[in-house]
């Protein structure tokens, strides 16, 4: 059986990872390939590194360090963050990275996910959705989150999204809850569901992890594939082996060594 | 050396091995390389006919689809190479499906060193496709289990990243289950295949490419 990922992710900025609340104000956590191994040593299943000002300042992702994690890592990785062109992908995969993500690129010219899956095959293409729900009850995504001076709402309903990102052949789907995001109160139950519920690729939920309650809910309840967080792992207020054990208890399929 | 006694496999000396991985144009080729690295094992990529026949062990990689990956053994004259070798020889992921007769990606004939045919994935509520994430292998007999190429295997999570699969192979020694059980990891002789991805499955993946080594 298909066991749930626990899905740390690192935020890289200027060569280094870094954490905000809510997408703002960001503190650096350590080196790249530092907290890389730290996290493979701890039980992760995958790590998706997002290099969260390639987007906006439309710079692309340095391949230095990609090839370095790729080296000394034996877990999957998912690079995301600036790639807007199949040459763009095929430096990164070539480089060592799993997969790549791509978020603000793919909603400024969706047909470049087709493209990545003609390329390279739907499993490396995972598409990032920023989703945040309006004054009228709907959800909708965000663009250039990584930036809050940058950020735009295209006005696409996050469903809607969903189902066209799925048809051009993504092979995976990270939704971004923004509204949890950062707030450490849980992820966003109702939204996952509904996403789970037009999607049939594998889910990935992020925003709003704080307890490891969180994590056996979010499986529970929204049936997602993965748990994506970042900055309970990276202050160990959540700490992966304990968390996969309380998983494992729960009767929730996950890996161990 | 140190690595390959970290994950209780087998000794390995690398002054022995000489590894080559064959050039089907897939992105993985530098991971796995570097899994080999982690063994203390160097493996040299190559599409040289003379030092393919030479290498003691030789693996087959493969990401993307099976049609481009084919064209490519052709293109580089492989596809008659590979049948004629007689050293221990996997196929990886993409690289597996390629030893089977034939893909349904693409419908693409393939190298037929196994027998069997490559189907997608069965998907229904529940059963995502593609098949990604970490998943156990399974002995597929006990007989399978005591192959010493699963020498430590049975029972541990490996990372599949997958849409398509070999179902009901005889040379089976290792399934795994997404809907209806497929092969994860085949041996025929001196011709394997793993479904999974060695290179990123972390301890299992460095036991089994050192189970393999020891062949």
């Amino acid at each position: 059986m298909l066991a749930r990922r626990i899905v740390p992710c690192l935020d890289v900025r200027d060569g280094q990872v870094v954490k905000g609340l809510r997408f703002r104000d960001h503190v650096v956590m350590g080196g790249i390939e530092e907290l890389a191994l730290r996290y493979r040593d701890e039980g992760a299943d995958e790590l998706v590194f997002y290099d969260i000002t390639a987007s906006p300042e439309g710079r692309r992702v340095d391949r230095g360090w990609v090839e370095r994690v790729a080296r000394i890592i034996d877990i999957p990785f998912c690079v995301a963050g600036g790639i807007r062109s199949v040459e763009d992908a095929r430096a990164v995969l070539n480089a060592g990275a799993d997969k790549v993500s791509i978020n603000s690129p793919a909603l400024e010219r969706p047909g470049l996910i087709d493209e990545l899956a003609g390329a390279f095959g739907v499993q490396c293409v995972v598409v990032g959705v920023d989703s945040l729900k309006d004054e009228d009850g709907e959800w909708r995504v965000r663009q250039y989150t990584g930036d809050p001076a940058k950020t735009k709402a295209p006005g696409r309903r996050t469903l809607d999204w969903v189902r066209e990102v799925q048809d051009r052949g993504a092979g995976e789907i990270v939704l971004n809850c923004m509204g949890s995001d950062g707030a450490k109160s849980g992820f966003d139950l109702e939204q996952l569901a509904a996403v789970r519920a037009a999607c049939r690729v594998p889910l990935v939920a992020s925003g709003g992890a704080g307890t490891i309650a969180h994590f056996i809910e979010v499986f529970r309840v929204a049936d997602v594939d993965a748990a994506l967080a970042a900055s309970v792992f990276h202050s160990g207020s959540v700490p992966i082996p304990e968390l996969k054990s309380r998983l494992r208890a729960a009767g929730i399929e996950v890996r161990h060594e | 050396m140190i690595e390959a006694s970290l994950v209780a496999g087998p000794r390995l000396d690398a002054s022995r091995i000489r590894l080559v991985l064959l050039d089907s144009g897939g992105a993985n080729l530098g991971s796995v390389q570097a899994a080999f690295a982690r063994l203390g094992v160097e493996a040299a990529v190559t599409d040289d006919a003379q030092r393919i026949r030479a290498a003691t062990h030789v693996i087959l990689p493969g990401v993307g689809a099976a049609g481009p990956a084919m064209a490519r053994l052709r293109a580089n004259g492989l596809d008659r190479l590979i049948p004629t070798l007689t050293q221990p020889l996997m196929g990886i992921c993409v690289g597996m499906q390629l030893l089977f007769e034939h893909s349904a990606e693409g419908d693409t004939g393939c190298l037929g060193l196994l027998p069997g045919r490559v189907e997608r994935l069965p998907e229904s509520p529940g059963l995502r496709v593609p098949h990604m994430g970490w998943n156990r292998l399974e002995a597929a007999s006990p007989e399978a289990a005591a192959h010493p190429l699963m020498d430590g295997l049975d029972g541990r999570h490996a990372y599949f990243v997958h849409s398509f699969a070999c179902h009901g192979d005889a040379n089976a020694l290792a399934t795994c289950a997404h809907g209806a059980p497929f092969t994860a990891i085949a041996a025929r002789g001196h011709v394997m295949g793993a479904q999974c991805h060695p290179e990123r499955s972390a301890a299992t993946g460095a036991r089994l490419l050192a189970n393999f080594l020891s062949l």
